[in-house]
């Protein structure tokens, strides 16, 4: 920068930065090594650092069989499942923001403001904070064990729909203007104009509401009892066992790469989106 | 800001309104107002009769001294998870913002682990940390060290705050490096040419130019680790030993899964809420004033 630098100065950023890559990279390394060894090596405490045979057998059962000791829906149903939710989530807290969004830029209406701070208060209050009130909602409904009940209690969210407010407001009233004389409605303005310029900022919201949903928790464990509905995060914990001896590590850890791989993907496929949604929707 | 060409159809804004507000009514205020109506009650062993009590789930809550060792361990926690995910990323982004090749390269390599779920975030650790076959706990063993997170309270609060923080670091990364980028090459080649050295630099200059960015990260990740390291703690200690690591949002649900009290346990809702909306409200006045130092 300003100073001249000497080769001692030019290393040290590097190795700060490579010692912080492989802290960061371990865990998952590890997880990655785990998946390829036999249970009795790694109960053993004797696992290597490098990797062993059985990875394409680990994973070939992981996915398509159950343990072998537990009763346990094979991970493919729950890749399945993880990915429904992930996409339903995402796709629907996107749909119903940009249209209240909507309401609330292009439209005058009584009660608009009051609307708009019902939606605006939300942001307030996590899932976490209200489990079990919503949950009894939930039930009453009789949405236990359906997708329905999975992913509709978290599809309502503020974030969204504030970050299309703001960006609607950046929209030169020139070209509702324009439309307008052109004889467009509410409806062709909507899907001709607005739907093709949110497209970047839909994209951007996408890619952070994916992992969202991936990664939710605790409401489906709640929410869930059949097996069958089970996301893989929630099955991952369930595969261990109390008494280490009973875990089979090795599907464990299987787990755990199938469960990181689709949003870690996204994250870096799309990592120019990611970055401008995970810096928009904290705007 | 108001749009000044808007749309005259009266019905229409409110039949794109619904979708939302429906789903908003019916699992948000509903279940928020069931909470703080229940927090009032008082319910008999059967369930088949409740009492209007006033405050008194909140007395009760706030004399048992189980629940003030729940608030301490979250306060312990989130403080140690936002302490050290917070200097780990900014270590590294202040590397990374140092004219260095490949900086774009560290960071795809370092953002990644947002995308890791909490709890699978636990299960790698419990992998590393087990005290029978974790790899880290092995090579704990010569030094003398008998790392035992299922008997040991600290062992076990150590091990959910690395989880916890190492998930973290790549957010606060993400945002201390753009918050260093942000800051003007002149003013540090100004104090430079005054004869300020880089780390002279770095304390009075970089960090409080950067201390709007540090205060909004603050926020975030206390509220990070109240409320989204939940799945973290299940998968690791599951509260123990001897709820150890049992922080608020685990507590509500460890005592509602229990069943009985549910008066109490809409109390602890209440105050969970309380704490979001105030954290909400401290973060909105200092993104509204965009206060520096």
């Amino acid at each position: 920068m300003v100073e001249r630098q000497t080769a001692f100065s030019r290393i040290i950023p590097h190795a700060v930065l490579l010692t912080g890559v492989a802290i960061v990279a371990f865990p998952v390394y590890l997880a990655v090594i785990g998946s390829t060894h036999e249970t009795a090596v790694i109960a053993n405490g004797q696992m290597p650092l490098t990797p062993g045979r059985e990875a394409f057998d680990t994973y070939y059962r992981t996915i398509f069989t159950g343990g072998s000791r537990t009763t346990r829906e094979p991970v493919g149903t729950m890749l399945l499942n993880s990915f429904t939710m992930a996409m339903l989530i995402a796709l629907g807290k996107i749909a119903i923001s940009i249209l209240s969004a909507y309401a609330v830029v292009y439209f005058r209406f009584p009660f608009r403001r009051a609307a708009f701070w019902m939606i605006f208060v939300t942001l307030m209050l996590p899932v976490e904070v209200r489990i079990y009130p919503t949950y009894k909602v939930a039930a009453d409904l009789g949405l236990l064990d359906s997708m329905a009940g999975l992913t509709l209690p978290l599809i309502a969210s503020a974030t969204a729909t504030l970050l299309f407010r703001q960006f609607f407001m950046t929209i030169p009233d020139e070209l509702v203007e324009a439309s307008k004389i052109d004889g467009a409605g509410p409806f062709r303005f909507f899907f001709d104009t607005l739907l093709p310029l949110s497209r970047t900022n839909m994209a951007a919201l996408f890619v952070i509401l994916f992992i969202y949903g991936w990664n939710q928790y605790l409401w489906p464990l709640l929410i869930t009892t059949r097996d069958d509905m089970q996301t893989i995060v929630i099955g991952i914990k369930k595969m261990i066992v109390t008494s280490d001896a009973l875990t089979e590590w090795q599907v464990v850890m299987a787990t755990a790469v199938l469960a990181m791989l689709p949003p870690v993907a996204v994250v870096v496929l799309m990592q120019k989106l990611f970055v401008r949604g995970l810096v928009e929707t904290e705007k | 800001m108001e749009k000044r060409a808007v749309f005259g159809n009266r019905v229409l804004p409110y039949g794109l309104l619904a979708p939302q507000i429906a789903v908003t009514l019916i699992f948000f205020y509903w279940p928020a107002a069931q909470a703080v109506q229940h927090s009032f009650l008082v319910q008999d062993a059967f369930g088949l009769s409740t009492e209007f009590v006033w405050f008194e789930n909140y007395k009760q809550l706030f004399s048992d001294p189980s629940y003030y060792r729940t608030l301490a361990t979250t306060v312990i926690f989130s403080t140690a998870v936002t302490a050290v995910s917070l200097s780990v990323a900014l270590l590294l982004a202040a590397m990374a913002d140092r004219e260095i090749k490949g900086a774009t390269g560290y960071r795809t390599l370092l953002i990644w682990p947002y995308a890791v779920a909490p709890a699978v975030a636990g299960v790698l650790w419990i992998f590393m940390l087990d005290p029978s076959l974790g790899m880290i706990s092995r090579a704990m063993r010569p030094l003398g060290i008998d790392w035992n997170p299922r008997l040991n309270g600290n062992h076990a609060m150590t091990q959910v705050v690395l989880a916890s923080a190492w998930k973290q670091i790549s957010y606060n990364f993400l945002f201390f490096l753009a918050g260093l980028q942000a800051i003007p090459k002149s003013v540090i080649e100004a104090a430079a040419i005054d004869g300020a050295r880089r780390w002279r630099r770095f304390w009075t200059i970089i960090l409080p130019l950067l201390s709007p960015t540090t205060f909004f990260l603050v926020i975030v990740n206390i509220v990070y680790a109240f409320f989204d390291t939940f799945g973290t703690i299940d998968t690791m200690t599951g509260g123990g030993p001897a709820k150890a690591t049992e922080t608020l949002v685990y507590k509500v649900y460890a005592d509602g899964r229990l069943g009985g009290d549910l008066g109490g346990s809409a109390a602890q809702s209440v105050i969970l809420m309380f704490i979001v909306i105030s954290l909400t409200a401290v973060q909105f006045r200092f993104v509204e004033r965009k206060v520096t130092y």
